[in-house]
């Protein structure tokens, strides 16, 4: 049977007095690719950031690989979270460090690898992503794409159990986009990690996605749950047909 | 030739609109007109209308705000194609903005809330201020997620990078305080003490205010604008999210490299300035040499370095965390780097005033 990794209870999330999405409850199964889906606006990437401890929810809670994550201590949180990866739009590769390095990092900071280790290492994570070769060129000597594989082998480094993606697709081209999916689905199929991903790109969510969210931005809640292909054939209400057809109903 | 023709039929105005309406200013004589004539609907016609441009649909907007407000029936014909369509858009807001915008809150919610940002902001950076100084502290013990190579890095920023800058200046203040002492000295036949002002008052004080502002300008400004960067990039947030404290990763590494390189600096500023005191006494004082170091070595006094050097500590510590502060509080708009660095720039040096005056009045009770 499959666990959760994720179990959010009554979640509420925003800035403030803004309030982007209420009383959210989802569970996120051991090796499901997870989709975080909606419009503009509607709070996935604060959702996002709630989950990998960047932001304080309003309200409510969840757990993350079984522990309350609200309610343990900053030691604890710190432990859970040398458990996840993340992702982000850019990459958020270290411009002082190569890509070695960038990759190193946590390994240095989190293992009692030998320095040969670690640089075995480095070198299989860069594989993995197929940046073999690429160990010391600085991020700003290489594509977008290349920055987000670089970026996913970083967050592959301490083999998480889960890696989050904010909005993986934005900034590239169909056929880059396309083989950063064919990826995702390699690491969740051979490494079995749970993935995360936060986004809006219709053809990513149809070709990866084995369960979903949608947030919907004027009621401020999930409106629905499932596989998205399965909710493309039975959209629950109108606004979802309308994003899954690209307003095509 | 006019782009707007009237015509009043009865309780009907028709508006025809011809030609070019291009880069027109908006009609100003209706409302007048409606007032008079007291008519019930308006009748646009673009039957003969060439080229347009967004003018048209302002004039139009404008036509059907007054026929709003006035109770009017307003009705558009042979329009081109397009702009009954963009009319239609203009008037559409986003669907769920529509009742988000807040009402401006009253003077005293205002100034109340502008209250409560300014204690969070103090409560905030207080907070800052001991956790970093606790890492600092902390460091010397235990085994920080510090990169050597990024203390190094920030040694050179702090230390050999910043020295011709640091020299130049305390020269040119060494020579100015010289100049500006000379001529008082010189009324009562003293400048020979010329030695004396400039040996106590570059040790005591001048040395470590001249280094601290050249500091919070090139340092501080340096730390704010990199973390700034870096939080613009999402690297703090990955820092966060791989579980390395930023405090020890960023701060850290900058603190230490600016409070070892700050009581340095210090001392070689001010030799610079004596040297520039001595420069001024020698050439236009006509001071011999070694009566100048004569006065001035019976001048320095160990408790005057040390004053300088304590001064140069504090002001090492106010520029590093005023750096790093604002860096790490900087948002993610394109501007917010800039503001940032300003921010470090300017509360570093307010800080460091600040903090003088605390030192002095202290030195001063102590008799030191």
């Amino acid at each position: 049977m499959m666990t959760n990794v994720i179990k959010a209870k009554n979640l509420s999330v925003g800035y403030g007095t803004n309030v982007l999405l209420k009383n959210a409850d989802f569970e996120v199964k051991s090796g499901d690719i997870f989709i975080i889906m909606g419009g503009s606006g509607c709070g996935k990437s604060t959702l996002l950031k709630v989950l990998t401890g960047l932001v304080e929810p309003l309200d409510g809670s969840f757990d993350l690989l079984g522990a309350d994550f609200l309610q343990i201590n900053e030691s604890e949180r710190q432990e859970l979270c040398r458990k996840t990866g993340i992702l982000y739009q850019g990459g958020a590769l270290f411009s002082s460090m190569t890509l070695a390095e960038n990759i190193a990092m946590p390994l240095t900071q989190y293992s009692s690898y030998s320095q040969k280790t670690i640089d075995e290492l480095v070198g299989l994570k860069l594989a993995l992503v197929g940046l073999r070769g690429y160990e010391n060129y600085y991020p700003s000597e290489i594509s977008g794409g290349m920055k987000k594989r670089a970026g996913l082998a970083r967050a592959l480094a301490l083999d998480p159990q889960i890696v989050y993606f904010d909005e993986p697709s934005a900034g590239l081209d169909p056929v880059s986009s396309a083989r950063l999916d064919e990826l995702m689905l390699e690491i969740n199929e051979n490494l079995k990690t749970t993935l995360v991903v936060v986004t809006h790109e219709l053809q990513s969510i149809f070709a990866i996605g084995t369960n979903s969210i949608y947030l919907d931005a004027s009621t401020k809640t999930i409106t629905a749950k499932g596989n998205p292909k399965e909710l493309l054939t039975n959209p629950p209400n109108e606004r979802v047909a309308e994003f899954l057809t690209r307003g095509k109903k | 030739m006019e782009m707007l023709s009237y015509k009043l039929t009865q309780n009907t105005l028709d508006i025809v609109l011809s030609g070019n309406y291009v880069l027109q200013n908006l009609p100003d004589s209706l409302p007048e007109m409606f007032l008079q004539n007291k008519i019930s609907e308006i009748h646009i016609d673009g039957a003969f209308l060439k080229t347009w441009d967004s003018s048209l649909l302002v004039a139009l907007t404008y036509f059907k705000e007054i026929a709003k407000k006035q109770n009017l029936h307003i009705t558009f014909a042979n329009l081109p194609t397009g702009v009954q369509k963009l009319l239609e858009l203009s008037e559409a807001s986003a669907p769920h903005l529509r009742h988000s915008i807040a009402p401006r809150a009253d003077f005293l919610t205002r100034f109340g809330d502008f209250g409560v940002d300014i204690f969070r902001r103090i409560i905030k950076g207080t907070r800052f201020t001991f956790d970093n100084l606790k890492t600092f502290f902390c460091s010397f013990f235990k085994t920080m997620s510090t990169r050597r190579v990024d203390f190094l890095f920030a040694l050179d920023t702090c230390g050999p990078s910043a020295l011709p800058i640091v020299l130049l200046i305390s020269f040119m203040v060494g020579l100015i305080l010289a100049f500006v002492g000379a001529v008082q000295l010189q009324t009562f036949g003293a400048q020979v003490y010329v030695a004396s002002l400039v040996t106590i008052g570059m040790t005591r004080i001048m040395g470590a205010i001249m280094v601290g502002i050249i500091m919070a300008g090139r340092t501080g400004a340096s730390f704010a604008a990199t973390i700034g960067t870096m939080q613009v990039n999402e690297e703090i947030d990955a820092l966060r999210t791989m579980g390395i404290p930023v405090n020890q990763f960023l701060v850290l590494p900058r603190l230490k490299a600016l409070v070892l390189t700050m009581p340095i600096l210090t001392m070689l500023a001010d030799f610079a300035g004596i040297f520039g005191g001595a420069f001024v006494a020698v050439l236009a004082l006509d001071i011999p040499l070694s009566e100048f170091i004569r006065y001035a070595v019976n001048a320095w006094k160990l408790k005057h370095f040390f004053v300088g050097i304590f001064h140069a500590l504090v002001f090492g510590f106010i520029i590093a965390l005023s750096g790093c502060y604002f860096g790490i509080e900087c948002s993610r708009s394109a501007d917010s780097v800039g503001k940032s660095t300003t921010n470090a720039v300017v509360y570093g040096i307010v800080w460091m005033i600040v903090a003088t005056g605390l030192i002095t009045l202290v030195l001063q009770r102590l008799g030191i």
